[in-house]
């Protein structure tokens, strides 16, 4: 519990004070969080999980936006280093009596706040709250913007299975226009050298998606073939009420671009990842998320090692 | 806003007209009326007020054609009195304003309310009546009457006029009026939920795109319809390259069709939402799009496709803006700045020289909305706009004379302002 932890690499200089998205960090920044996220997840198959490094800190989580594995996934990682940590949610307090989020924000700043975890639908809520207060902004997920703690401890995961990911084959496969879990993971994977394939419907791909960066395919077995891991994404289903409907059922989704025991048989080598929550027949078969061949449990457990390692790179230390 | 009816204006040079901007001259105002051009004229009245310009240029009073004032109903945005200051040290002395407010101007007493508002200010308002009653876009409203109290067109911006049987019969009655509908095109459908023109930066920072063919699809059905029914449709705050084109073919197939651009969207780009961490101030409807269809603004503007500028001067109070990014109301305030941003893009870019570039602030807006036209000519009413080409200046907080301060442009250093405005009888200088 009182073990220091050392950098891996002090000579990388890492001075972020946010973490707005993974446009903003470089290779080399990247890397170094992946690095540091190591230790932290020696620290959770401790007998006591914990260690004192942000015991003087005190962090709110601003969720905007319901989430319930990236919340508990923050919260366990910050009272895992000691922190101080207040929740504030949509629909609790001040929300509700239609205070602008400018003054919550200032507001809850007010107490003395060292660290910010937002989630909200609008893209850019994080830069905004840089603009309204000092605190260091986490962005836990902005509109379809970015994730970037969900696209670094998927990165973290894949470093598992290949601790080099240059040169891989990433297929992410789903709505691609409307995921914000796709924009980070494929910043963050190019810069690491691997080769990306999104697919999905053509309605569920942003227009000018090669803006991206990625490559595109409307085809399951052709990325299924190609790739080294498959990351499905979850298909919103409230998106399909209301409005003109991206897609014409569910079955036909799953028809197209489901993941099945077939194909696990028919492609043996690729690894099945899935940001949760997972809509069993519809990304994927049941036994497909239970098999051997799936790490998302893995995915889950790395994600408090990782965003304990952005915690702790931002609180303003280089060692504890 | 001193009621100045007998001024001697010394050292001006006048462009419009015979004018070309080369000679510099004095003008007697007398009564409100332009009495004397001349050179060296020589004070002859007790009470005339003499301001000695220092060779600013005069033309005839500018004229923006599509602003927002806001009154009735949204006075903590802006009120009449409010965005006349903003229109008048825009150079400004005539606006028309726009139907979206709360009453909508729908009727006849909405619009003979404005009018009497406006009557003791510098700036003239001309109030631009709904097509739609309640502007709730399903049946004509009463145009003769609002016609009779003092509008000029009719519009429901702010939103289009999205139902084709109500815009066929609208332009079908306008036209029998002789007034335009003025639409702001855009296919709902296709458009919500946009925040941010759809491209490459939306695409990169996961915001709901409004697409180019949102606007184009509904210009190309008012086009048709212009076409068949004869009336005289006027394309609002025009935005993509493939928009200018339509129109541009429109009117050399003879379709009674007019347009207007506002400067934002000949000079910024949908690039500056992600260069300015998603800034509610760059967030407006028509949305910024991309490079090329700013330069299809300018083209449209060189070749005269584009006929007016104008500013689509959008109030927002400060706690409505400052939020986050798609909860912002679209819009920008814009009167201010429209000559400057005029200046940098097309004047000083060799687009336009100074006489074609005045047409788009001077006669085109009026010939478009069937008003006369200000001229510099002893015996008219003396409406005019003094102004440069090259005061370089900053648009500061204490330069905005709107009630609210929603503008990119605040901070950014500008060239070319307007001096001066004088129209109805009153003299108002600019200071910054």
């Amino acid at each position: 519990m009182t073990e220091n932890i050392e950098l891996q690499d002090s000579n990388h200089d890492f001075t972020h004070k946010h973490l707005l998205g993974l446009a903003d960090y470089s290779k080399d920044d990247i890397l170094f969080v992946l690095e540091q996220a190591k230790y932290f997840r020696e620290i959770l198959d401790r007998p006591v999980p914990k260690v004192p490094t942000l015991r003087d800190k005190t962090i709110v989580n601003l969720f905007y936006e319901d989430s319930t594995r990236t919340r508990l996934s923050f919260e366990l990682a910050q009272k895992r280093m000691g922190a101080d940590v207040v929740n504030f949610s949509k629909g609790s307090s001040s929300v509700k009596k239609g205070e602008s989020l400018k003054d919550t924000i200032r507001n809850i700043s007010s107490m003395k706040i060292d660290m910010v975890v937002a989630r909200h639908k609008s893209p850019g809520v994080p830069h905004f709250l840089t603009r309204c207060v000092d605190a260091a902004i986490i962005n836990a997920g902005d509109g379809a913007h970015e994730h970037p703690t969900q696209a670094l401890l998927d990165m973290f995961t894949m470093q598992q299975v290949y601790p080099d990911l240059t040169g891989k084959n990433i297929a992410i496969i789903g709505d691609i226009a409307h995921s914000r879990v796709v924009r980070s993971n494929v910043i963050g994977l190019l810069k690491l050298g691997a080769n990306v394939t999104v697919c999905g419907p053509k309605t569920m791909m942003p227009a000018y998606v090669e803006e991206l960066g990625a490559d595109v395919s409307y085809n399951i077995d052709e990325v299924l073939s190609w790739c080294d891991i498959a990351m499905a994404l979850r298909i919103q289903l409230e998106r399909q009420e209301g409005g003109t409907e991206l897609f014409p059922s569910i079955r036909e989704y799953h028809q197209l671009f489901g993941i099945t025991m077939e194909h696990l048989e028919e492609y043996p080598d690729f690894t099945i990842m899935h940001p949760g929550p997972v809509n069993r027949g519809v990304e994927m078969e049941s036994e497909v998320a239970d098999s051997d061949r799936s790490i998302i449990l893995s995915q889950v457990t790395n994600g408090v090692a990782v965003r304990m390692a952005i915690l702790y790179l931002l609180s303003g230390r280089t060692r504890v | 806003m001193s009621y100045t009816p007998n001024l001697l204006l010394r050292n001006v040079r006048p462009v419009g007209g015979d004018f070309d901007g080369s000679q510099t001259v004095d003008i007697r105002i007398t009564d409100g009326t332009i009495a004397e051009i001349g050179t060296e004229l020589n004070p002859q009245k007790e009470n005339e007020t003499i301001h000695d310009a220092g060779g600013a240029y005069v033309s005839g009073g500018w004229m923006d054609m599509h602003v927002h004032l806001r009154e009735p109903g949204y006075e903590h945005k802006e009120t009449i009195e409010t965005g006349c200051a903003a229109a008048a040290f825009g150079g400004f002395t005539e606006v028309a304003c726009m139907p979206n407010t709360n009453p909508p101007i729908h009727t006849r007493d909405v619009v003979e309310f404005i009018k009497k508002k406006s009557e003791q200010l510098p700036v003239e308002v001309h109030p631009i009546g709904c097509v739609s009653k309640e502007r709730e876009g399903d049946s004509i409203a009463e145009m003769s009457d609002m016609k009779e109290g003092g509008a000029v067109a009719f519009s429901d911006d702010g939103d289009p006029v999205y139902n084709s049987q109500l815009m066929r019969v609208a332009l079908e009655y306008s036209s029998m009026l002789e007034m335009p509908i003025i639409n702001h095109e855009e296919d709902l459908k296709l458009s919500r939920p946009g925040h941010m023109h759809e491209g490459k930066v939306s695409a990169r920072l996961g915001i709901d795109g409004t697409p180019g063919i949102a606007e184009e699809t509904m210009i190309a059905r008012d086009i048709l319809l212009a076409q068949f029914t004869g009336g005289h449709i006027h394309v609002a705050h025009i935005s993509t390259a493939k928009a200018v084109d339509l129109v541009r073919q429109a009117k050399a197939d003879g379709i009674n069709i007019t347009t207007e651009v506002c400067p934002h969207h000949f000079d910024l780009t949908d690039e500056e939402i992600e260069r300015r961490d998603f800034d509610t101030n760059v967030k407006m409807h028509p949305p910024l799009r991309t490079q090329e269809d700013v330069n299809a603004m300018i083209e449209g503007l060189a070749d005269g496709t584009i006929d007016a500028i104008c500013t689509d001067h959008a109030p927002h109070a400060i706690e409505e803006k400052e939020v986050e990014f798609i909860y912002a109301p679209n819009g920008i305030i814009g009167l201010e700045t429209a000559w400057s941003i005029s200046v940098k893009r097309l004047l000083d870019s060799d687009v336009l020289d100074l006489q074609t570039l005045l047409t788009k602030f001077v006669e085109k807006p009026r010939e478009i909305l069937n008003l006369d036209i200000p001229k510099i000519e002893e015996g008219t009413k003396a409406n005019l706009t003094l102004f440069n080409v090259d005061e370089e200046w900053t648009f500061s907080e204490s330069a905005v004379r709107s009630k609210s301060k929603n503008s990119p442009y605040l901070g950014e250093e500008l060239k070319g302002r307007a001096e001066a405005i004088y129209n109805n009888g009153r003299f108002v200088i600019n200071e910054i």
